[in-house]
This record gives C-alpha cells, sequence and structure tokens, in this order.
C-alpha cells in the first residue's frame, strides 16, 4: 500500500485527511505512537496555512475579485478545503470538521435572516483585518481538542446559532424552544434522557439570551464589512422564575435553577449548560460519537469502550484532548477489524483524493458542485441533526458524485500522472503496483484486481508507450479513486 | 430530516441486493411487474410542517386568539367547506392550484394524523413516520417492505428516489433504491475519451460487481456504485422528457418533473419519493405572505404542475400522490413569530381516482377542548397514519398491509379512493 507503517496510515485517514507528500515526509520513520502525539500535540506548530494560499505547489483557490473567505461563503469553503489539504495540524481540522457536523449550522438560514456578507461572516470570519467575533468554525477550531462544557458555552452564545436555532428572539413573554430542545436532543444527553417540560423550561432559561448588531449594523443593509452582531445577555427579557428539571442540575443533586435577579439572569444558562456537560448520558453519547468517527461505523460501539471513554471525559473535566489521545492510543483503534471500517465523509473523500492523486493546477472551486452532489456541502449540512454520516452519505447520485469527481480530478493531473509513472509501467503489473503505492483503496479482491489488469490492457497489448501509460495511467487512477474500495477509510 | 442515518448507526449495514442482470433485461423486468400500472408518489414536508395554517379552521375564535401575528385572516382563506364536525376550514391562500383540484375531487385532506404518545424530534418522529413504527423506529421503512414483496428479480428502477440519500421509508431488506437527485448529472465522466472511456466504464461494472462477501460493508457501497452504473441509461431517457406544461422553477417542482419523466416515459418505478424542506418555521413565518407563504406556493404550484401534465398525459388515474409532514407543531405562535414542534398533522392525497374532499374533523382550538393534548398546547391525533398507509397498500397498489405494517390497521382508515 502507501509508503507508510500501515497503522501510521490507519491514523492519517482517521485523524487526519490520509497521506500527501508532505506527510509522507514527516511521517516515514514515525512510530505510530509518535504519530498520535504529533497529531494531539498540534499547538506546538504554526497555524500558518492560510499564508499560503496562492503559492506555488499548493492546490489553487479561484477568486473573482478579490479572496475574500471571512465574507464570502464560496471562498470560505475554498479556504477551509485548502486547509484541510495543507494544514501541518491534520487533527485539529478534522476536529473542526467533527464539530461542525456536530452543532450543524447551515449558511442558508443565516443568509435569509442576515443576508450573505454576515452570513459567511458569522460562520468563517478569521479575526484579523475586519471587526467582529470570530466566525463559528474559528470555535470549533480553538475548542477542536478544549473543553466540552466551554465549548457547548460558547456555541449557546454564538451569533450563528442564535440565528440558527432562533435563540435571538428568545424573550420572557414568548420562550423560544428550539435551541432548548436541541441543546438536550443532539448536543448533549440525546432522546429518553429528557422531557416535553424540560424543553419549555430550557426554553425559559435562554431568554434574554439574543443578539446585537454594531453600530454601523443595519438590518437588510449589508454594505459596511465591519458590521456585527454579537451575543447580548437582555436581562429584561429574561425569565426569573425559577426551572425545575427532571434531572439534577448541581452537584448536590438539586433539579432547579433558583429563581435570580434579572441581572443575574445569566448564570441560569451556565448552570443548565454544565450541568449538560457532566450529564453521564452526555459523556456517553460522545463516546459513541468518538467511536463512529475514529473507530468503526460498522461495529456498534464496544460498550466497554463507551464507558471507559465517557469516565475519560468525566474525570478530565469535560476535556475533550485527553479523550481523543487515549482513544488513539487504544487497542480499540488499532485492531486489525477496524482498518477501513468507516464510510469516508464526501470532504474526506474529495481530500485525500486530491492529497494522494496530486493538486498542481487544480482550483479548489473545482471541488464546489461536486461536494454538493455527494452530499456534503460545507457549511450546508441538512439540518440540526447534521449529515447522514455512514452508509448514508452512499446512493447512486451521490455514488456517481464521487466518480465524477474522481474523473475531474484525475484529468487535471493527466499529464503529472503520465510522467510520474513511466518508469514503473513496463508491465501493467508495475503500473498497478505502482500507482497503489500513491492511490490507497482497502485492499482490493483478486475479481476488482483483475478487472483493473484487464483494463490495462483491454485497448490493445502493453507496449507502454506514453500514449498508453497516460491513458492507462490516468484511467486506472480514476478507477481506483471511484472504486468501492477507495470509498473506506 | 433525513430518516436513514439513525438505522445504519444503529443497525450497522443494511443488506442489499440488487438485481445482477443487464439493463435491457431489466427493463423486461419492469414490464413483466406490469407497465403501465399504479404508481405512488410520495411527498415528504422536511422539518414540521404547520398544518394549522395549511388548512386553516377560520371560524375558530382560538385559532386567532392563539396566533396574533400569523393566522390566516378568514377573508384570505380558501374556503373548502365543512368537515364532518361541522368545522368550516379553507386552505392557505398560495394553495389556489390545490384548491381547484379540491373542487374537482380529486384532492382528499386527512386532519389530524398522528399516533399515540407523538414524538416532537425531527429525528425521532420521521424515523416513526419511515417506519411506521411509533414503539421501534429502527429497521427497514414500509416503503421498502412493500418493495420487498414484488418479485425477484426485482427491477434495479423499481423505485426511484429524488434526493441525494435514502430516507427511512425507502430503506429495505431485499430492494436498492437508486436515488437520482438530479437526472441531468446522472452521467459517468471519464478522464480519457472513445473506447478507453467504454473500457473504463466496463471494469468499474465489474469491479462494483464482486460480492465481497466477508466485507458487507464495502458490498453495500458496491451495491450503490453498481446500481449507479446500471441505470445510467434508463434515467437518460426520462432526462429527454418535454412536459406539457411549464412546470414552476423550485427543486421541488423541478423533482416531480423529473417524476413526471420516467413515468411518462414508462419507466415502470412503483414508487417514487419526492421532498422539500423549510417546514421548521420556528421563527418569522408569516401567515399570507412571507416565509410560510412562500413554502405555500412551492408545495402547491409544484403539485398543481405536476398533477396537470400527468393528467395531461392520460396518466393521472394511475397516479396517486401523498404528502405527510413528521409533525404538526405548535397551537399558540412563539414569541419569535413562529412555531414550535406540535403533534398531529395533515396528509394531503391527490391523484385520478382519489375520493376528495375534507376527512376527518378539525381540532378545537380552545384550552381545555378534549381534541388538544400536552395542556392543550397540540393538536391530539384523531387518525392514525397507518391506517393512510394501509389504505394506499390496500386498496390502491394491491398488497395485503398487515404483514408490511406489523398490524391491522384497515379499520378506521379514511375512504380516499
Amino acid at each position: 500500500m502507501s509508503q507508510l507503517d500501515p497503522d501510521v496510515d490507519h491514523l492519517l485517514r482517521r485523524a487526519g485527511f490520509g497521506a500527501g507528500p508532505a506527510e509522507v515526509e514527516i511521517f516515514r520513520d514515525m512510530s505510530p505512537a509518535a504519530a498520535v502525539a504529533h497529531l494531539v500535540d498540534f499547538e506546538g506548530r504554526p497555524d500558518d496555512v492560510d499564508d499560503r494560499i496562492g503559492r506555488p505547489d499548493h492546490a489553487r483557490v479561484s477568486v473573482r475579485d478579490l479572496f475574500s473567505p471571512d465574507i464570502d461563503i464560496e471562498d470560505a469553503r475554498q479556504r477551509w478545503l485548502f486547509r484541510m489539504i495543507h494544514t501541518r495540524r491534520p487533527l485539529q481540522e478534522k476536529m473542526a470538521l467533527f464539530w461542525h457536523n456536530y452543532f450543524a449550522t447551515a449558511y442558508s438560514k443565516l443568509a435569509a435572516d442576515s443576508g450573505e456578507t454576515q452570513a459567511a461572516k458569522m460562520l468563517a470570519h478569521k479575526p484579523g483585518t475586519l471587526r467582529g467575533p470570530q466566525g463559528q468554525i474559528e470555535l470549533f477550531r480553538q475548542y477542536a481538542l478544549g473543553n466540552f462544557r466551554d465549548l457547548l458555552l460558547e456555541v449557546a452564545r454564538d451569533p450563528a446559532t442564535l440565528v440558527w436555532l432562533d435563540g435571538k428572539s428568545n424573550t420572557r413573554a414568548r420562550p423560544q424552544e428550539n435551541f432548548g430542545r436541541e441543546v438536550m436532543e443532539l448536543f448533549t444527553v440525546g432522546v429518553g434522557h429528557y422531557t416535553e417540560s424540560d424543553v419549555y423550561a430550557a426554553a425559559r432559561v435562554f431568554t434574554g439570551w439574543n443578539l446585537r448588531g454594531s453600530d454601523n449594523y443595519r438590518q437588510d443593509e449589508y454594505g459596511d464589512l465591519n458590521a456585527y452582531q454579537e451575543f447580548v445577555f437582555n436581562a429584561d427579557q429574561h425569565d426569573t422564575n425559577p426551572k425545575t428539571f427532571s434531572f439534577p442540575i448541581y452537584a448536590n443533586g438539586e433539579r432547579t435553577i433558583p429563581a435570580r435577579s434579572e441581572s443575574a439572569g445569566l448564570q441560569d444558562g451556565i448552570d443548565l449548560i454544565t450541568a449538560l456537560a457532566v450529564h453521564p448520558e452526555t459523556a456517553r453519547r460522545l463516546a459513541r460519537k468518538f467511536w463512529q468517527f475514529f473507530v468503526s461505523e460498522i461495529h456498534p460501539p464496544d460498550p466497554a469502550f463507551v464507558e471507559s471513554t465517557a469516565t475519560t471525559y468525566l474525570q478530565s473535566g469535560t476535556r475533550i484532548g485527553p479523550v481523543v489521545y487515549r482513544l488513539l492510543s487504544s487497542s480499540w483503534f488499532t485492531d486489525p477489524s477496524v482498518l477501513y471500517a468507516r464510510y469516508s465523509w464526501p470532504a474526506e473523500f474529495v481530500v485525500r483524493s486530491i492529497k494522494e492523486v496530486g493538486w498542481q493546477g487544480l482550483s479548489l472551486d473545482k471541488a464546489r458542485s461536486p461536494l454538493a452532489g455527494m452530499g456534503q456541502l460545507l457549511f450546508e449540512p441538512p439540518n440540526v441533526g447534521g449529515w447522514p454520516i455512514g452508509a448514508g452519505w452512499f446512493s447512486t447520485s451521490t455514488m456517481l458524485a464521487r466518480a465524477n469527481f474522481a474523473a475531474t480530478l484525475v484529468t487535471t493531473q493527466k499529464d503529472n500522472l503520465a510522467a510520474a509513472f513511466q518508469s514503473e509501467a513496463t508491465t501493467p503489473q508495475g503500473l498497478l503496483a505502482a500507482m497503489l503505492d500513491r492511490v490507497t483503496p482497502a485492499p482490493l479482491d483478486a475479481d476488482p484486481r483483475r478487472a483493473l489488469e484487464s483494463y490495462l490492457i483491454a485497448g490493445g497489448p502493453w507496449t507502454g508507450s506514453a500514449t498508453q501509460v497516460a491513458t492507462r495511467a490516468a484511467g486506472l487512477a480514476r478507477l481506483l479513486v471511484a472504486s468501492s474500495e477507495y470509498q473506506l477509510v | 430530516m433525513d430518516a436513514s442515518r439513525r438505522l445504519f448507526i444503529r443497525n450497522g449495514v443494511a443488506t442489499v441486493t440488487l438485481g445482477l442482470a443487464a439493463p435491457e433485461f431489466l427493463t423486461a423486468i419492469a414490464e413483466a411487474q406490469g407497465i403501465p400500472s399504479r404508481r405512488l408518489v410520495v411527498v415528504y414536508l422536511g422539518g414540521g410542517n404547520d398544518a394549522l395554517n395549511t388548512l386553516i379552521p377560520y371560524q375558530d375564535g382560538a385559532y386567532y386568539s392563539r396566533r396574533p401575528s400569523i393566522a390566516i385572516p378568514a377573508g384570505q382563506v380558501l374556503q373548502v367547506g365543512t368537515d364532518a364536525a361541522g368545522r368550516a376550514l379553507g386552505l392557505h391562500p398560495r394553495l389556489g392550484g390545490l384548491r381547484s383540484l379540491f373542487n374537482e375531487g380529486r384532492l382528499a385532506l386527512v386532519q389530524r394524523t398522528g399516533y399515540p404518545n407523538s414524538s416532537r424530534s425531527h429525528f425521532e418522529a420521521g424515523d416513526i413516520w419511515g417506519t411506521a413504527n411509533p414503539q421501534s423506529p429502527t429497521g427497514s421503512g414500509w416503503l421498502g417492505r412493500y418493495l420487498d414483496t414484488l418479485s425477484r428479480p426485482v427491477d434495479a428502477l423499481a423505485a426511484w428516489n429524488t434526493t441525494g440519500d435514502t430516507p427511512r421509508a425507502l430503506v429495505s431488506a431485499q430492494t436498492g433504491v437508486p436515488a437520482i437527485a438530479n437526472a441531468s448529472t446522472y452521467t459517468y465522466a471519464s478522464p480519457n475519451r472513445g473506447s478507453a472511456a467504454l473500457e473504463e466504464r466496463a471494469a468499474a461494472q465489474a469491479m462494483a460487481t464482486n460480492a465481497s462477501a466477508s466485507r458487507p460493508h464495502l458490498a453495500f457501497v458496491n451495491s450503490a456504485n453498481l446500481a449507479a452504473i446500471e441505470t445510467l441509461d434508463r434515467v437518460a431517457l426520462a432526462t429527454s422528457y418535454a412536459p406539457t406544461i411549464a412546470y414552476p422553477t423550485s427543486g421541488f417542482a423541478l423533482a416531480l418533473r423529473t417524476v413526471a419523466g420516467a413515468i411518462a416515459r414508462g419507466i415502470g418505478s412503483k414508487v417514487y419519493w419526492v421532498q422539500t424542506g423549510g417546514y421548521d418555521t420556528h421563527a418569522q413565518q408569516g401567515a399570507g405572505a412571507g416565509s410560510y407563504g412562500n413554502l405555500m406556493g412551492t408545495l402547491g404550484d409544484g403539485l398543481a404542475a405536476f398533477y396537470t401534465d400527468i393528467r395531461n398525459q392520460g396518466l393521472a388515474n394511475d397516479t396517486t400522490v401523498i404528502v405527510f409532514s413528521e409533525f404538526g407543531r405548535r397551537i399558540s405562535e412563539n414569541g419569535s413569530g413562529g412555531t414550535d414542534h406540535g403533534a398531529a398533522g395533515l396528509m394531503m392525497v391527490l391523484g385520478g381516482m382519489v375520493r376528495g374532499g375534507l376527512h376527518g374533523t378539525a381540532a378545537s382550538l380552545a384550552p381545555g377542548n378534549p381534541t388538544l393534548e400536552n395542556s392543550s398546547g397540540d393538536v391530539h391525533y384523531e387518525t392514525d397514519f397507518r391506517c393512510v398507509y394501509a389504505r394506499a397498500l390496500d386498496q390502491w397498489l394491491g398488497v395485503n398491509s398487515v404483514p408490511i405494517l406489523n398490524g391491522d390497521f384497515r379499520n378506521g382508515a379514511p375512504a380516499i379512493f
């Protein structure tokens, strides 16, 4: 297979986006344990990837006039793909993708509410040149392996969330249930561990958690790029009555958030979020999500893994870093049965195929509409539950979208592939073996391998001519990237 | 609210076996299974449709007092008469096309559909409507179980899903359902041209034919891969369809246009799945105009265009459309000018053989009325949604509904056919 230790390869597929030339260089002589440490301890390496946009030897972005990833959603999508391909901190980007699905927030509703510029800014603004809070995806990068309770609190106050789940209009007179429900159903304990009356109570807890516009912000007017919205606690819109839940809110088992003055009312939400973050069912739910994301989608979560992971999470004070570090170092993760036991997300598929096949002259804008066809337009999850991950990614039309992206990608790299494989293409078997060093599907059974070998000589006996190698190397790369085996990671 | 996701996570890989025969042979199977014959188009309104603003009890004072900013004024509703309980009802003003079909007797409105202990979770409720099993909403879907009754080998296009991923209702133990989100991009490109491109497609098909018995998850991806390649040529037939009327430009209408093309071209699919989203109207939904009005316009204009086109083709008597959503919404509006998750909803059934009219009775929205639940916050169901499914299976598709629904829901089914 590839040029790395198989366990390191596995690690890079799961905790990163696969191995391109840069990763082969870095990880070539690294043990799996050292590779885990390298991925988890990413803070020590520079986050300089954005500065490399536009440099030679990198994938390209397409720009209309000025590349504006802080305020233009298409540019934000290109920037994120660029980061996934070229980052020196692959696990940070991988966790950002995980949290983006976990706290799934879609651009289209934000744009309908606040306009396209503000919507892009709420999701993707990277502080530096423009005023205003960081975009939601920057929050996910910041808390990639951070404290879940703190992340949940930041999400609850995040402008994009406040628009997406309607918290911005949650008032004392008419509480808004949307966020109050989803924070329990999807972000923490899950169905079966809260009641309808908890939903009412949670809605009241977050009354007054609203938005305010900057002085230069005008509804329906988006000319000022420095305008923004930010979280505000409107004390006079907060319901000050006590709120009782079906589960403990405080360490002493107390289930009621006490009546508080308006000005102290913000504490209600902090108390509820803290209670939800340390709830054992939240710990188990996160453990199951991590099992699916890192370990396997074809084996149900091992109950021992769930309990062990939940314990680590709770004992570490709801920090995610220790959880992921232990997971990646565990025998659950390295068990041979879980190799290639996940279905790659479309973004993972696109990024890994680009890293393996090549990006010279490729514009990342070419991945935009294919990703939509595969069912994963970034910043546009279908609903608050996130994408239909796992086998749900695969249908005839999404499979064709993957196959057709493979054709598009390989077409851009046809000359490079021909040059790279000419010397090893003295026989069709030599070409296939060399290609499998670079493009890494799950192991091929004998029948598909024979189908590939037949394809290589389907146009006539093997001569190894430049024309033949150019045609067949391209066709072979496409067949491998579009194969069912390649969709497993 | 894609319903399939949880299945795969909870239950692992669905076992999907597809016919491996050549496309022309599959056409013969499709014909043997009866073309032209009856077909069912299922339309899902994703997010939980606010049924009380679709079919409006415009003489109920509580409707207006509980919805001060989003109620449809009585003077704007499109009146459709009174139901068996004597409650006067009218359709949303943007449903003019559907009101015409109602007046022609081709649209049945089944009020207060639901089930006991209604779930207010999008995902659980979606699974319940998909599996038709409120107690244990996992496993295969009701339409998937119907497809499993078709004689084997089953045509690869026995059903046609116009969305990108498989909804829970179509999840099946034995029948793969192709997803054809956009028929015009349902093609197979290549970095090469001419014979090399054809050889590549043949190699892809051969690779995907690998049974890979020891890796069922790989077999599952292979099944999608193979079904894609095998259905390319027949789907291309449907894309060349020229409709008899101009469809609206919404994605929903374009999906219905694709369905009409597949029907008119004799593809032979028994079940079509179409969905349209945006119904999770927690905020600023508006009344006659605004975002909910736009949803109604998209729905009504799309369905009316589809029905007109199908009727012009002489195919209306073989086509039935069922419209549903995962739940209705709360009776009282919230502080954001929207409505939160509620209970019973509205099903609509449309077709040339449908017995139109108002079925069931509307709730009375004054607090304390027995037609309500959840401290009078929500509408309580009257007709179990599985009774509507049962009627469609027994009377329309001509199969025994009892094993498919794991129970006898024939009694109490509204007389929609």
